[in-house]
């Protein structure tokens, strides 16, 4: 349990998917403006990293990998996601009016979202087995969402401040968000002690 | 003719920039370019897969049903960059490492789905072609500017080449993350400066996230 919660945590504050990894970089910096737009894209996030994960993982150990189609790993993964959020889409929207009213119009923009890609590949990389991925994608898409629903509000005091002409709009919002990375930097080391494992 | 075939490439150097005036493709721009040596190897990775993609998508424009041309874009895009990701652990095995997960993830990277919304799906095969070395070689450029200023900052080095003495202390933070962000909003705030005294202004959005037209 200790392992499955260090994993959680590690991917929502060491290894932030959007501030430490640099992945799903695009809705962070395009949906971020305002807090309930954040929330709301978060949520779909979470929910299609997790469910993509719950699919792909037995996908790839089971029948890709003892069959040497290893190699079909990118192609497969990304068709499952876009079938995925497409079939998530339909059910929303057939059974779940008030959930898909909220989530609906973020859930085209996940299937280009490295951060969905990026998690099924990663659990590979980093060896994880079927519990601990669930977990790491469900971290991975709660850190995206710490990440956005910050930003949101320090996005917030940026606009209404005056930066020099030529830091007006993106360039200013790179720099904020550098400093909230920086921030991000002083969870380093701090789960392996917490947890008593070492990374 | 000639000159406007020219004209095609050019036109994805500067004029229409992908990183530094469209916006597209920032997660491999900030993830990569903490080494000259990784991000011309991510942007020659990149443009091969621009290059054919576009070729095969412009070739096949006539024949893919409209309702589903993004899962068949998607597939095409996915196969090269299959075998980029096979090209490149049998050869440059050091380079596979070094990218990491960002080399598959080029199958999202808006820089290549956006060309083929943009310009694949309308235009001649050979002038997709042309589009895509020039937007591949843009990237690349964008890439390399970034990479140059953080590894010179940061690690004190010009692709693998120690240029500060090792007595001078490296600003670590800019080959970490905190530094791909400042350094990417300090190169696109230069643009702008030179944008605003040449008098060629751009409303700048982000590419990929805005393109269903929401939120804005």
């Amino acid at each position: 349990m200790a392992n499955l919660l260090y994993i959680f945590f590690t991917m929502v504050l060491v290894q932030n998917y959007v501030l430490v990894k640099f992945l799903g970089i695009c809705p962070f910096l395009g949906v971020s403006k305002k807090l309930d737009s954040a929330v709301g894209m978060s949520l779909a996030v979470i929910f299609v990293m997790v469910l993509a994960t719950a699919v792909t993982w037995p996908l790839y150990a089971l029948v890709l990998e003892p069959n040497g189609l290893g190699y079909l790993q990118t192609i497969v993964f990304i068709i499952v996601i876009a079938v995925l959020v497409q079939f998530i889409e339909i059910v929303l929207h057939k059974y779940m009016v008030g959930l898909y009213n909220s989530l609906g119009v973020y859930l085209p923009l996940i299937t280009t979202n490295c951060c969905v890609l990026g998690v099924t590949i990663l659990n590979f990389t980093n060896g994880y087995n079927y519990v601990e991925s669930l977990f790491c994608a469900a971290g991975s898409g709660a850190g995206f969402m710490l990440a956005m629903v910050l930003f949101s509000g320090v996005r917030k005091r940026v606009d209404a401040g005056n930066p020099p002409e030529c830091f007006k709009g993106l360039p200013i919002t790179l720099v904020a968000a550098a400093i909230t990375s920086l921030s991000f930097m002083g969870f380093g080391g701090i789960m392996s002690s917490i947890f008593g494992i070492a990374a | 003719m000639a000159k406007s075939k020219l004209s095609i490439v050019t036109n994805g150097l500067i004029k229409e920039n992908p990183v530094l005036r469209l916006v597209l493709g920032t997660c491999p721009t900030l993830a990569v370019s903490t080494a000259v040596s990784n991000a011309l190897g991510m942007g020659a990775a990149a443009t091969f897969v621009l290059i054919c993609s576009n070729i095969v998508i412009s070739a096949l424009r006539k024949v893919i049903p409209d309702k589903v041309h993004l899962p068949c874009y998607i597939t095409i895009i996915a196969g090269f960059v299959t075998l980029v990701q096979m090209i490149v652990q049998a050869y440059a095995p050091a380079l596979n490492s070094a990218l990491g997960v960002y080399l598959p993830l080029i199958v999202v990277n808006c820089i290549i789905l956006g060309r083929a919304e943009m310009f694949a799906c309308k235009n001649t095969v050979v002038d997709s072609a042309l589009d895509g070395l020039g937007m591949g070689i843009g990237f690349t450029l964008s890439l390399t500017a970034m990479a140059t200023l953080r590894e010179i900052i940061g690690n004190g080095s010009w692709l693998g080449i120690t240029i500060i003495p090792e007595s001078v202390d490296r600003l670590t933070i800019m080959t970490s993350a905190p530094g791909g962000f400042f350094c990417f909003g300090f190169l696109m705030a230069m643009v702008v400066l030179y944008e605003t005294k040449t008098n060629n202004k751009i409303e700048r959005k982000i590419g990929c996230a805005v393109k269903e037209g929401e939120d804005e």
